[in-house]
């Protein structure tokens, strides 16, 4: 890398990080209201365990993005391996048909679902919000799984089925691993999605639920509580150190198959 | 044999994914009708910040009902949640206006004074009088909280003395002023520097205050509602429209605020009340609640945690000796000062429309 | 091994069904919901009502801020997928997980952080007078909005580049270079043409959110500058004007359809540039 590109990464990586340091310096600002600095305090910290709302609307967003990445990844699963087997037409068609709320925009999104659970006579709540992102997961997951299954080849899994293996278990032990990279990534992408939704959400949630995107907007506008600098702060730490052991670990399993290969 | 396996089991696999589909479904409907498990509850929706949540849990140890807390930011985005009736809320807290026009749509039912006595010991008549203007009969409201809305300035920005709102329109304070973001209290500043009701529904008089508005766009720093706070506190601007309650803390935060709470053209008078909706499912509970926050003691708790005016007559003496003058005077100011103040009125869907359209025109020019 | 595979067909069978309930139906709700007066009947009076110059001008700013803002993001991903495709091994995965690593930040958080940054007495207004410059007037302008939607969307246009220039065969520019193209020739003339698909779909995915956010400006506009998807908002809470929202919707349901007629245009260059 030159000088002039590691420039460039230097300052978008400025741009990207600027606003998770003023956040993360705001979860030790001792004022309430943003933009003043009033000295360094933990007390936000002490007080977001305290926080009923807070940490019901963090129990909310792990537990419908769980929810609804695991079920969007499963249906995009097996919507690929049926797409492989499909004219390419029809490929095409469900294609387009996967893609919309993709494509569309989230506010539209989030109006007709509200509509349709309206009209379904749906109560608003914790299961028309699951609902509606994994509505919204999907695509995303469709995304990564689809090229994957496409690109496996069949030739293996017909050896495996003549060498007598039930077709689930060549399916299980020859096809799965190969596309194991591409559901990963489909989950995460699928949490990533549902956990920072805001706008579907705001329209399919009903009385007394949040996540902690509403919760988060319905604070803006009445002062945000500095509890969730605090939350945000956390989060983004164990997101780094989750990553970090990851990194730690490929840097052991590397050292090991090399080693492997040298012996 | 192969295929067959292959069949049952991509069978099993759907058949779970269906029925794990259809879980969530089977839940909602039953969520529809009314269980015996839910009787002990009260769903509250209430403007943010707009309770102390000690009081919430002190009602909760003291009655076994457990409370269910919805918030909103603006009357008008509570009103379609409970118009559509896809939830049913117990108690709710609008202003004035929305619950002339929740009570003209049919949404509410008439309150049970003989279940909140301290509703009726506690709650100045002065105010039950002041409601009248929305709650002709006094029947469907209890008064919460009440105040005006004020401007308030940064005596370190602002040399001059302020006492009309025509201050917001000096050019020299392009870019430092915070006018409020909802049609009716832009309009009422507007209407009241013309000269006209602030329930006027004369077009030609709405499109002058329009105009008006347009004019002063260019000086504004931002339209708000609550965040308003924020960038008086911090300094980011100068003056701000904002409600009488809100002031009070903000002055504690920053020394240099100072409010007006009636600029001399005059200004809205607001009151939020509870209300019960038509589609409560828990009408007693929510009357018990009601009449539990006319409680001195708890409205005394109250008080401290929002600041903002109370029509509790056994209030001031409570509370008012942790309270300096300045504060005092916000708080319980001298009834004097509203003498010929208006109150929002509900005008009708066709002026609702009028004013929208006409704050959007000013909007995006 | 024909008859495995129309079994398998039938794995497509409860993706239809979700399809039509939760993707087509819900569309056509907002379609009779925009067509239709309160009452249920069916009227044109709200389509002619958004023929209003407000709605008109308001729709014009939110297309030209938000091509704006696609064509920032793709300046600035375009380069950056450049370096990561040279440096992919190894260290070039790291770099890209840092650029991820944001998306798991609240982004109302950030949003609102950027706020603080972007104030008259903000962060970067007090670096620039800390620095001899004199302040600039960010925040509550229409630039204070591409910033937010460029910092909310860049990823959405790094993944798919990305994805299309890490793809190109390395032997392909290899040889164009032997071939005597200057960097800049075979950037134009290979590289270009080959990732296409990744500009067409980063850039939708850009678009789109951008067009029709509400939130960023908000935030970062004052409420001074209301874009579509302000006015959509509003009309489904503070104005109740149901109809309106939905007609309105209508007229964002367009720009999926261009979207879609795009991807199938693009689909068939892609494969052009490929043969």
């Amino acid at each position: 890398m030159n000088k002039k590109s590691k420039g460039y990464l230097g300052l978008l990586v400025l741009f990207m990080y600027a606003p998770i340091f003023v956040l993360v310096a705001q979860s030790f600002n001792a004022s309430r209201y943003r933009g003043t600095w009033a000295g360094f305090t933990l007390d936000w910290y002490r007080e977001l365990f305290g926080s009923e709302s807070i940490l019901d609307a963090f129990w909310n967003t792990l537990s419908i993005g769980f929810t609804a990445a695991l079920l969007a990844t499963l249906l995009a699963l097996l919507t690929a391996l049926g797409m492989k087997c499909i004219s390419k037409k029809g490929q095409v068609m469900l294609r387009g048909l996967a893609n919309v709320p993709l494509l569309n925009a989230d506010i539209v999104t989030g109006i007709s679902l509200m509509l349709l659970f309206l009209g379904l006579g749906l109560r608003l709540g914790y299961d028309t919000i699951l609902l509606a992102h994994i509505v919204i997961c999907l695509p995303y997951a469709l995304l990564c799984i689809l090229p994957q299954v496409l690109a496996t080849d069949d030739v293996l899994y017909e050896a495996a089925l003549d060498l007598g293996a039930p077709p689930f278990t060549a399916f299980r032990k020859v096809v799965l691993p190969e596309l194991y990279p591409g559901i990963l990534s489909a989950f995460l992408l699928s949490f990533a999605m549902s956990a920072d939704d805001f706008i579907v959400t705001y329209f399919t949630k009903g009385a007394g639920i949040n996540t902690l995107t509403t919760e988060i907007y319905a604070e803006l506008k009445v002062g945000i509580h500095p509890e969730l600098y605090a939350l945000s702060t956390l989060f983004f730490v164990s997101v780094i150190v989750l990553v970090g052991l990851l990194a730690m670990n490929f840097r052991v399993l590397r050292a090991r198959t090399s080693k492997r290969r040298l012996a | 044999m192969r295929k067959n396996t292959m069949f049952r089991r991509l069978f099993a696999v759907l058949l779970l994914l269906s029925a794990l589909l259809l879980l969530p479904g089977c839940d909602m409907l039953a969520g529809n009708e009314e269980d015996a498990d839910d009787a002990d509850t009260l769903y509250l929706y209430n403007w943010g910040d707009y309770i102390d949540d000690a009081v919430i849990e002190q009602f909760e140890e003291e009655t076994g009902i457990h409370v269910i807390k919805d918030e909103y930011d603006t009357n008008e985005s509570m009103y379609p949640r409970v118009a559509e009736g896809a939830e049913s809320y117990d108690v709710i807290c609008p202003s004035d206006y929305m619950i002339d026009k929740m009570r003209q749509n049919g949404l509410l039912q008439p309150l049970d004074f003989e279940a909140m006595p301290n509703a009726r010991a506690y709650i100045g008549q002065a105010y039950y009088k002041q409601s009248q203007a929305f709650d002709p009969d006094n029947a469907y409201s209890v008064p919460y909280c009440w105040g005006t809305v004020g401007i308030l300035y940064n005596a370190k920005m602002v040399d001059e003395p302020v006492d009309s709102w025509t201050i917001l329109w000096n050019p020299k304070y392009r870019g430092s002023i915070l006018m409020q973001d909802s049609a009716r209290d832009a309009m009422m500043v507007a209407l009241r520097v013309l000269g006209y009701s602030m329930n006027t529904t004369d077009e030609g008089e709405l499109k002058e205050a329009r105009d008006l508005l347009i004019a002063e766009k260019p000086l504004v720093q931002a339209y708000g509602i609550d965040d308003i706070r924020d960038k008086l506190a911090s300094g980011e601007a100068a003056l701000g429209v904002i409600f009488s309650g809100e002031a009070i803390g903000l002055m504690e935060a920053n020394p240099d605020l100072r409010f007006v709470p009636a600029p001399k053209e005059g200004t809205n008078v607001w009151i939020d009340s509870w209300v019960i909706p038509k589609n409560a499912r828990h009408k007693e509970n929510a009357e018990k609640f009601i009449d539990f926050l006319c409680r001195p003691d708890i409205a005394a708790k109250n008080f401290e945690f929002l600041g903002y005016s109370m029509p509790n007559t056994a209030l001031e003496e409570l509370v008012a000796d942790d309270m300096d003058d300045g504060a005092r005077a916000i708080a319980f100011p001298d009834e004097s000062i509203f003498e010929g103040q208006e109150t929002y009125r509900y005008l009708g869907e066709a002026m609702d429309k009028l004013y929208t359209r006409l704050w959007l025109q000013v909007k995006v020019e | 091994m024909q008859k495995n595979k129309s079994l398998a067909r039938l794995f497509v069978v409860p993706f239809g069904l979700w399809a039509t309930i939760f993707i087509v139906l819900p569309l056509f709700f907002v379609l009779y919901s925009g067509l239709s007066d309160g009452a249920g009947h069916l009227t044109l009076a709200n389509l002619s009502e958004i023929a209003a110059w407000e709605y008109a001008k308001s729709l014009l700013l939110s297309i030209g801020l938000a091509l704006l803002s696609t064509a920032v993001c793709l300046a600035l991903a375009y380069p950056l997928v450049l370096i990561l495709r040279r440096v992919r091994y190894g260290r070039g995965a790291w770099i890209f997980v840092l650029f991820l690593l944001p998306l798991w930040m609240n982004s109302l958080l950030t949003t609102m952080a950027w706020q603080t940054i972007l104030e008259t007495h903000g962060v970067l207004n007090t670096l620039l007078t800390a620095l001899g410059f004199s302040p600039v007037a960010w925040i509550n302008t229409p630039a204070a909005i591409v910033i937010g939607m460029v910092y909310n969307f860049l990823p959405y246009m790094v993944l798919p580049l990305y994805v299309s220039v890490t793809r190109i065969d390395p032997s392909v520019i290899d040889a164009a270079r032997d071939l005597g193209a200057s960097f800049w020739q075979a950037l134009r003339r290979v590289i270009l043409p080959l990732s296409m698909p990744g500009i067409v779909s980063g850039c939708t995915m850009v678009f789109i959110p951008a067009l029709t956010t509400f939130v960023i400006s908000a935030l970062l506009g004052g409420n001074k500058i209301m874009l579509i998807g302000n006015i959509i908002e509003q009309e489904f809470t503070a104005a109740y004007d149901w109809q309106i929202g939905s007609a309105l919707s209508m007229v964002l349901m367009v720009f999926i359809l261009l979207n879609l007629l795009l991807e199938v245009f693009s689909d068939s260059e892609g494969k052009g540039a490929r043969q």
